[in-house]
Parts: structure tokens; C-alpha cells; sequence
């Protein structure tokens, strides 16, 4: 498509305060783009827009006919409602707070999503598939921005369906007015698993911890790099490895998941100042 | 008859003064019907017909964009009647629904908008992402839609609230909270209260205006939710149709 751009005449220069737009015929001025076969905005275009609009409004008035914005009782900060739930679209993040310690879920987590969704388009360096709708062709892209918003939709539903009173489980079919024996789950860091198991001291234990968080970062950082050597060359150095950290730190959201819902591990990284 | 009457008002002196074309029935004022309007003019004067396909975009942008206006339309009529005063401001939102002459139309209205909004500026993200739209030259333009997501966001999290319930003051409370969390800077954060960060000077303080939720947090919230993010939201909306007239459009147009 780019080959059939008029000639550039005068070429842009910084020496000069002015430039040339290029010369075409047919009436369309469209840049880099062929003139062929192109409609007039108004009234093609605007009347698709007023459609949608009007499609919009008749949803939100059909909508709030069975379905009113919910007003409670009076603020009351002496009594907490229990369970308390976050609008549906924080009910992620509330969420991650049983996985993880709140500087980390409520503060740290989603500043890394903010960042690591405006460097996306930095760090994807696949140059197919601008235009048209394709997964064949950058499986991988997809892969991420999938699995990221499918963990945020996953921990909503989780929220606002499977949590009850003390954000506590409860399953469509448990008493959701009974409080569970929060006994029931004891969490235990990683290391006091090590201790057990080898009968070390507990500072041993946490350095087990330490190096499996820290070898989960490198090995997951180096192995790739050798594995998929063409991927790392395109990249190159830096950019490889801001999007090792932010895919490392997204896989590590879901493992953490796994290891807390399944074998109640509360930390794997414990320190004097934080814990992970 | 109908003819020369609408030629009598486009050719008046008034008519003239306001709108610079004749009606768009010719190409020519067609073209100037888009590009003398300041509204329409973030369109372009043409396209491929191929760009009319819904089946790419799926309006999901153009219907953020609706959703927008009739939350700033609501929104303000709202305003009319919100006091943002704890000791006004739950009954101001009682009044809208048992009082007011389409207060309930106009609350509800601006409540599910404000819903759909966040749902589609998600949706509309995703299409972008799937397209593959935001790969050079339009990287910054999607920053710059970054910036109107987490606006988004703020402005749905900010106005939760207003009606000063209680689910709107345990939200808050309880995110809020999460502030003091933040490291370095809050006071239960970590390094936070070695760095001298306590109930009273941390980031939580200065979100709220004070340790809880109270007036000086409520007037905060307001004028966050009523001003500032609004008019954030605009000028990064503005720079967003400048970026897609600038840098093209990704789609087959
Ligand atoms: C207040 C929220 C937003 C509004 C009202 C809005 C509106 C629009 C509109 C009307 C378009 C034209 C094409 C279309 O309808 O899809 C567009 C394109 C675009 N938007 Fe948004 N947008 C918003 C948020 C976002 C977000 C969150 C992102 C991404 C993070 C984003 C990235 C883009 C990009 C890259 C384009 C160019 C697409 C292309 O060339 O195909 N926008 N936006």
C-alpha cells in the first residue's frame, strides 16, 4: 500500500519552516491511502453513529425499568456491612487481598497493571497484524492480554459470587447467613513447611523461600533467553527484560492463587519488611 | 412549497452566518458540513466504504464516547440537586427518588451509564488490542487510552460516594485504607513509618483530608467527581481524536 504514495516532492527538512502535502487526484484526501472507493462522512457515516446512539439510549431505558440504582441505609461508620464488596469492577483487586498482603494487592499490583498495559505496545515488537483480527499470526500477544484480563474477570466472579460473610468461600448452596469456622484453613508460610519437612531452622526455611522466589525470577528470565534465542534478539536486552519482569510478576499472581487455594500457603518470600 | 421554504432558510442572512454551506445534499457542502463544524470535524470528509463495516470497530470508542455525554447531561442536572454536605447529601439522593419529578429517571440513568462506560471502554480496549491497533505509530495513543481507563475508573470510584450510604462509605473507606498500604509513603506501608509517615501526614491524609471518611473527604470526592476528572477526561479525549485523525486510523479505511 505505502509503494503507491504520490512522489514526496520536497522531502521534510529541518532547515526549512515549511512543508509540501503531497498532490493527488480524485477527491480524497486520505494519507498513504489509496483514494479508491470511499464514502462521504455525512451522511454514511453519521448515521451509523446515530443509530448506535440511539440503540445505547433505548438498552439504558429499557434497562432501568427493571433495575434501580441501589440506595442503603444512612453512612454509618460504626456498623461494618459484612461482607463488604467493592464496586463489581474493583472486586478483582479486593480479591487479590486474600492472596496477597494489601501494599502489594491494593497499591503495588495495580500500579504494575496500569504500567505494564501502557509499555505493551513498546515491548511487542511482532509488527503483524495491525488492522484485521488475528490470533495466528501473534499468538503470543494475545496469549498475555488474555490471561491478564482473564485472572481480573476470574477473581470478579469469584468476588462477587463465591465470597460470603468474613470473605469467606461459600458456595451458591452453603448457608450464606452462617459464619464458617475460619479455623478450618490455617495458612502457613512456605517456610515453616521446609522446617517441618527437613528439620531446619527457621532461618534456613526462609532462605529456601528467598531462593525459590528469586530463582523463579531468573530462571524465568535466563531459560527463555537461550530457549527462544530469535524472540530475545528481536527484543533485545532491556526490553526482554521489562517484559520478563511483567510476565514473570503476572504468572506469579496466578501461582500464588493456586498455592494459597490449594495448599493454604500464606507467604513464599519472608523478609523483616514484606512478605510475598 | 417544502422546497422553497427550505430554500428560503438556507439561503436566509441568519442561516448563513451559522452554518457557511448549503445543506449537504452536493458533495461539496457535504465536505464542508464535516470540516466547518467544530463537532463533526473530528471526523474525516471521507472514507472507505470498507471503514462503515461494524463488524471492526463495533462503535465500542463511539459508544464510550456516548456514554460519556449522557453521564455529563445526568451528571449535571444531578448537580442541581446534590448537597455536598454529610448531613445533606443522603437526603438530597431520598429526594431524587420519592420527590423530585424525574429524579429516579435521571439517578438510574446516570448510575447504569456510568456501568456500561467502565464494560465499554474495557470492550473497546480489547477490540483495539485485538486489532493490533495500537502497534506504531499509534503506541502513545493508547497510552494516552491507558490514561482514560484508569479515569474511568477514578470517576466511577469518586462518585460511589456521593449518596453517603453505606455502601457508598465502606467502599470508600475500605479503599481509602488501601492508600495507607502504599509503600514508602503511607503509614502502614512498608518503609512508611520509618520514613515518618503517620495517620495524620500520610497519603491516606491527604486523599481523605483527614484519618476517616468524612465531610472533608465527601467535598474532596465532589469536586474530583463533578470537575477535575471530568475535565481531565475531556482534554485526553481531545489529544485521542487528534492522535486517530493524525495517525491514521487502523482499520481498513
Ligand atoms: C473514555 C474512554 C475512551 C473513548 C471515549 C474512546 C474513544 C475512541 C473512539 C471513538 C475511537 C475510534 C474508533 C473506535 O470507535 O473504535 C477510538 C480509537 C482508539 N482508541 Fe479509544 N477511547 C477510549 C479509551 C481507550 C482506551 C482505554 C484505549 C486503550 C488502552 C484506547 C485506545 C484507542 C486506540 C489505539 C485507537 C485507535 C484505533 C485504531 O486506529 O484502530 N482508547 N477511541
Amino acid at each position: 500500500m505505502d509503494e503507491k504514495v504520490t512522489r514526496e516532492i520536497f522531502p521534510r527538512d529541518s532547515r526549512k519552516s515549511y512543508g509540501l502535502v503531497e498532490l493527488m487526484k480524485k477527491t480524497a484526501p486520505i494519507v498513504k491511502k489509496e483514494p479508491e472507493d470511499t464514502v462521504y462522512v455525512w451522511p454514511n457515516l453519521l448515521m451509523i453513529e446515530i443509530i448506535c446512539a440511539i440503540l445505547v439510549t433505548v438498552g439504558l431505558m429499557v434497562l432501568i425499568q427493571f433495575e434501580h440504582a441501589p440506595l442503603r441505609s444512612l453512612a454509618d461508620p460504626s456498623t461494618t456491612p459484612n461482607p463488604m464488596r467493592a464496586p463489581w469492577y474493583f472486586l478483582g483487586l479486593q480479591e487479590l487481598l486474600v492472596y496477597f498482603d494489601p501494599w502489594y494487592a491494593g497499591v503495588v499490583l495495580p500500579g504494575m497493571i496500569i504500567a505494564g498495559l501502557m509499555l505493551f505496545p513498546y515491548l511487542d515488537v511482532n509488527p503483524k497484524g495491525v488492522g484485521y483480527y488475528t490470533y495466528s499470526e501473534r499468538k503470543f500477544a494475545v496469549f498475555n492480554y488474555s490471561f491478564g484480563f482473564a485472572i481480573w474477570w476470574i477473581t470478579i466472579v469469584i468476588g462477587t459470587y463465591l465470597r460470603g460473610l468474613d470473605w469467606q468461600w461459600y458456595w451458591p448452596w452453603s448457608n450464606h447467613l452462617e459464619h464458617m469456622n475460619p479455623a478450618l484453613v490455617t495458612l502457613i508460610p512456605l517456610h515453616l513447611i521446609f522446617v517441618n519437612w527437613f528439620h531446619v531452622s527457621e532461618g534456613v526455611g526462609k532462605l529456601f523461600g528467598d531462593i525459590i522466589f528469586i530463582g523463579y525470577f531468573a530462571l524465568g528470565t535466563i531459560i527463555p533467553m537461550i530457549i527462544w534465542k530469535p524472540m530475545y534478539k528481536a527484543m533485545g536486552l532491556w526490553r526482554y527484560l521489562t517484559f520478563s519482569f511483567f510476565f514473570l510478576s503476572m504468572m506469579g499472581v496466578a501461582l500464588k492463587i493456586v498455592l494459597r487455594l490449594l495448599f493454604n500457603i500464606k507467604y513464599v518470600l519472608v523478609t523483616p519488611w514484606i512478605n510475598i | 412549497m417544502l422546497q422553497k421554504i427550505k430554500n428560503e432558510i438556507v439561503e436566509s442572512q441568519i442561516f448563513k452566518s451559522v452554518f457557511r454551506h448549503g445543506y449537504p445534499d452536493n458533495d461539496l457542502d457535504r465536505a464542508y458540513a464535516i470540516f466547518s463544524s467544530v463537532f463533526l470535524h473530528i471526523h474525516p470528509v471521507k472514507v472507505r466504504r470498507s471503514a462503515l463495516r461494524m463488524r471492526y470497530t463495533f462503535c465500542l470508542g463511539g459508544i464510550t464516547l456516548f456514554l460519556f455525554i449522557i453521564l455529563s447531561v445526568t451528571g449535571i442536572w444531578l448537580m442541581f440537586y446534590y448537597t455536598p454536605y454529610t448531613g445533606l447529601a443522603y437526603r438530597n439522593i431520598k429526594d431524587l427518588q420519592f420527590v423530585i419529578f424525574g429524579g429516579n429517571l435521571m439517578r438510574d440513568l446516570h448510575r447504569f451509564a456510568a456501568h456500561g462506560m467502565v464494560l465499554f471502554v474495557w470492550l473497546h480496549m480489547t477490540r483495539v488490542f485485538l486489532t493490533g491497533a495500537y502497534k506504531a505509530p499509534r503506541e502513545f495513543n493508547w497510552i494516552v487510552g491507558v490514561v482514560l481507563l484508569v479515569n474511568t475508573l477514578v470517576l466511577s470510584w469518586t462518585g460511589y460516594l456521593l449518596p453517603w450510604d453505606q455502601l457508598a462509605y465502606w467502599a470508600v473507606t475500605v479503599g481509602a485504607k488501601m492508600a495507607s498500604y502504599t509503600p514508602l509513603i503511607g503509614q502502614n506501608g512498608p518503609w512508611g513509618p520509618q520514613l515518618g509517615f503517620l495517620p495524620t501526614n500520610d497519603i491516606m491524609f491527604m486523599l481523605l483530608g483527614g484519618t476517616v471518611v468524612g465531610q472533608n473527604a465527601l467535598i474532596r470526592f465532589y469536586v474530583l467527581h463533578c470537575v477535575v476528572l471530568p475535565l481531565v477526561v475531556t482534554v485526553f479525549l481531545a489529544v485521542h481524536f487528534w492522535r486517530i485523525r493524525k495517525d491514521g486510523f487502523s482499520g481498513p479505511l
